[in-house]
């Protein structure tokens, strides 16, 4: 994020009591009303922001921050979901069972390639329909507001039509790629068919949301920028490569961090795309991702120890991608 | 947009319509719209613009039909005669009723209280100065990282202490604070609110409280407006928490009863439809009516400040 812009660096406020040269037939006791008046003027401006932030912050301590070094707190401790204010010390020991959990890596791994054939052809969508948007269109709010439905669809919702449309027997989507000559598809079974019918829910909820943000954002482009290139002689291709992307990259790379977020914790699709509506991520785990995990091992099996572990490694996995982050858009700001 | 400000006065300089209406064109228009979409491009969105909707348009049809009509090749495309049982026995299965209840008192309190404390506390950040105040500002964005998963634990041994689970302040309080609805409304304030119309107000003597109620409110009325559908949307749609801690069927919200549909050995695909689109039904409404403000209020929480 850049630093925020001080609009607000006002000069100081002016202040009531004082104005230079006041004629001096007030009484005192005028005086002294107005002094008190500009002390809790004074208070008021002083302390006020305070006030105002200050629900915020009192809130999310209760229920963000408390609960943030709790679970890193609870990861230490056997903990079970039928007692869980029992709790009994075990140092490290949920982390090291879960590094040689199979489980534990194999819903990393499904998260890790879930993450990606979710999030890179969603955001390379979104930057195509942004670009085509940003033309000058007919009916160009309507394209819009209609690209955006999905967003408004419940993750419960979509993932039960996204079941029946991936049916293998009578689904339609293996309808329309019979029409190719390609055989039925077990979407629900095989592993990586499987992993792709959960991004794709994925993809369609957000791609129409992410295009709106590559909008606004070219939308804020100069123009001049463009018509210099045009004067250069740059094609339009050329003129999307060489200013449309690098001004947008502050935007990609939050749009890159959003999704990361948002595929780290892939929870309720895997869960609900399940034939049986079971935390494992179908019969081999094949889409068993890491919030699914520490589901099935805080509330399913009843270990809520071991899943804050899990949700602290899930914590940590983010951090990194954040610094990577961070590193790349240094890098790719120094280099320009 | 804007292009009805560039609109010429109908005895505007006679000049060649031709070259008046181009010039006007590359006015109006922002970065990179100067050239007119073609043909294809409009084939593109169009392909987009089904696929965004042909789901929710299939969701019905699919809740009109029988289970053994969908279970034929090819699936049926067009609505059946079901409709209207299907939605009255999803209804009461699901317990819908008192699962719309719920989820509306939910959406709305946690809606109505995000938008009041993200404005007031945009507010202190836009336009005020305080000590720590950068520090703070940062806080609020660095949240927005923190994934819920880490806090789900804690927050059920709370509820669970609290006695509160299968009730709706566990879902409730929870939800009361956004931290991207703090950086959103101070986005909007530092443009929409003139620093002139504040030092007005306070040399006319307003505390800081008639301020907010008499110039920040009328002021960040629209944002107020956007904020709070997208955060209806959010709580509406919210799956994990309430799914977690309204574990005992009487008392769902609608995500997690409609969730509740499809379980069972041979579910009925129709009746999950019909389910699923009651779910969404209130929400696309929304969107039919203020799709326009939506879109503009998501673009403009995106251009970072």
């Amino acid at each position: 994020m850049s630093p925020p812009h001080d609009t607000a660096a006002a000069p100081p406020a002016k202040e009531g009591g004082a104005a230079p040269a006041r004629p001096p037939v007030e009484s005192p006791e005028t005086l002294r009303k107005r002094a008190r008046l500009s002390r809790r003027w004074q208070r008021d401006v002083r302390w006020s922001p305070y006030a105002f932030v200050s629900p915020f912050f009192l809130l999310f301590v209760a229920f963000g921050m408390f609960p943030l070094i709790y679970t890193a707190w609870a990861s230490l401790h056997t903990v079970e979901l039928t007692a869980p204010t029992d709790m009994e010390w075990a140092g490290l020991r949920n982390y090291t069972r879960i590094f040689d959990d199979e489980f534990y890596w194999n819903a990393a791994k499904n998260t890790f390639t879930i993450g990606i054939i979710s999030t890179v052809p969603q955001l390379m969508m979104a930057l195509g329909i942004a670009h085509l948007l940003n033309y000058k269109l007919r009916a160009s709010n309507f394209f819009r507001v209609v690209m955006l439905a999905p967003y408004a669809t419940s993750i419960a919702a979509a993932t039960l039509v996204f079941v029946l449309l991936f049916g293998r027997d009578y689904g339609m989507i293996n309808w329309f790629l019979g029409l190719f000559g390609v055989d039925n598809i077990d979407w629900q079974n095989d592993k990586w068919y499987a992993q792709m019918a959960v991004s794709s829910i994925v993809i369609w909820r957000w791609t129409g949301y992410n295009a709106l943000i590559y909008l606004a954002a070219m939308q804020a482009i100069p123009q001049d920028l463009y018509e210099s290139a045009a004067l250069d002689g740059a094609s339009r291709w050329k003129q999307f490569l060489h200013v449309t992307l690098p001004s947008l990259r502050p935007t990609i790379l939050f749009t890159v961090v959003v999704s990361t977020i948002g595929a780290s914790q892939l929870f309720a699709e895997p869960l609900m795309f399940d034939a049986n509506k079971g935390a494992s991520g179908g019969p081999q785990h094949q889409f068993q991702t890491l919030g699914l995990y520490m589901y099935e091992q805080g509330w399913v099996n009843q270990h809520l120890g071991r899943a804050s572990a899990i949700a602290w490694t899930m914590f940590l996995i983010l951090i990194v991608v954040g610094i990577i982050n961070y590193v790349i858009s240094r890098r790719l700001r120094a280099s320009s | 947009m804007t292009t009805t400000l560039t609109k010429p006065p109908a005895d505007a300089t006679p000049e060649p319509p031709k070259n008046g209406r181009r010039r006007l064109g590359t006015k109006a228009s922002r970065a990179g719209g100067q050239h007119h979409a073609g043909p294809v491009a409009y084939i593109i969105l169009a392909v987009f613009t089904l696929v965004s909707v042909f789901p929710l348009f299939w969701t019905a049809v699919a809740a009109s039909r029988d289970n053994a009509r969908l279970a034929e090749t090819p699936p049926p495309f067009w609505f059946g005669a079901n409709l209207f049982d299907k939605l009255e026995v999803a209804w009461e299965d699901a317990n819908l009723g008192e699962a719309f209840l719920n989820t509306t008192i939910v959406a709305g309190i946690s809606s109505l209280t995000i938008v009041f404390l993200s404005t007031i506390a945009g507010f202190a950040f836009a336009k005020l100065r305080f000590r720590g105040r950068g520090a703070l500002m940062l806080i609020v964005i660095g949240t927005m990282m923190v994934p819920p998963q880490l806090q789900v634990i804690p927050l059920y041994m709370m509820v669970a202490k609290l006695d509160w689970t299968d009730q709706l302040q566990a879902v409730i309080l929870p939800s009361l604070v956004s931290a991207f609805g703090v950086f959103f409304m101070r986005q909007y304030l530092i443009q929409a609110l003139p620093d002139e119309i504040i030092e007005a107000a306070r040399v006319d003597g307003a505390s800081s409280w008639r301020v907010i109620w008499h110039v920040v409110f009328p002021a960040a009325r629209p944002a107020m407006a956007v904020l709070g559908m997208l955060m209806f949307v959010q709580t509406w749609n919210d799956f994990l928490w309430p799914f977690l801690v309204l574990t005992q069927l009487g008392n769902p919200t609608v995500q997690v009863a409609v969730a509740g549909l499809g379980r069972g050995y041979t579910p009925d695909q129709a009746l999950i439809m019909a389910g699923a689109l009651l779910s969404t039904l209130p929400l696309l409404l929304v969107f039919a009516i203020f799709g326009k403000q939506i879109v503009g209020g998501i673009m403009q929480g995106a251009v970072k400040g």
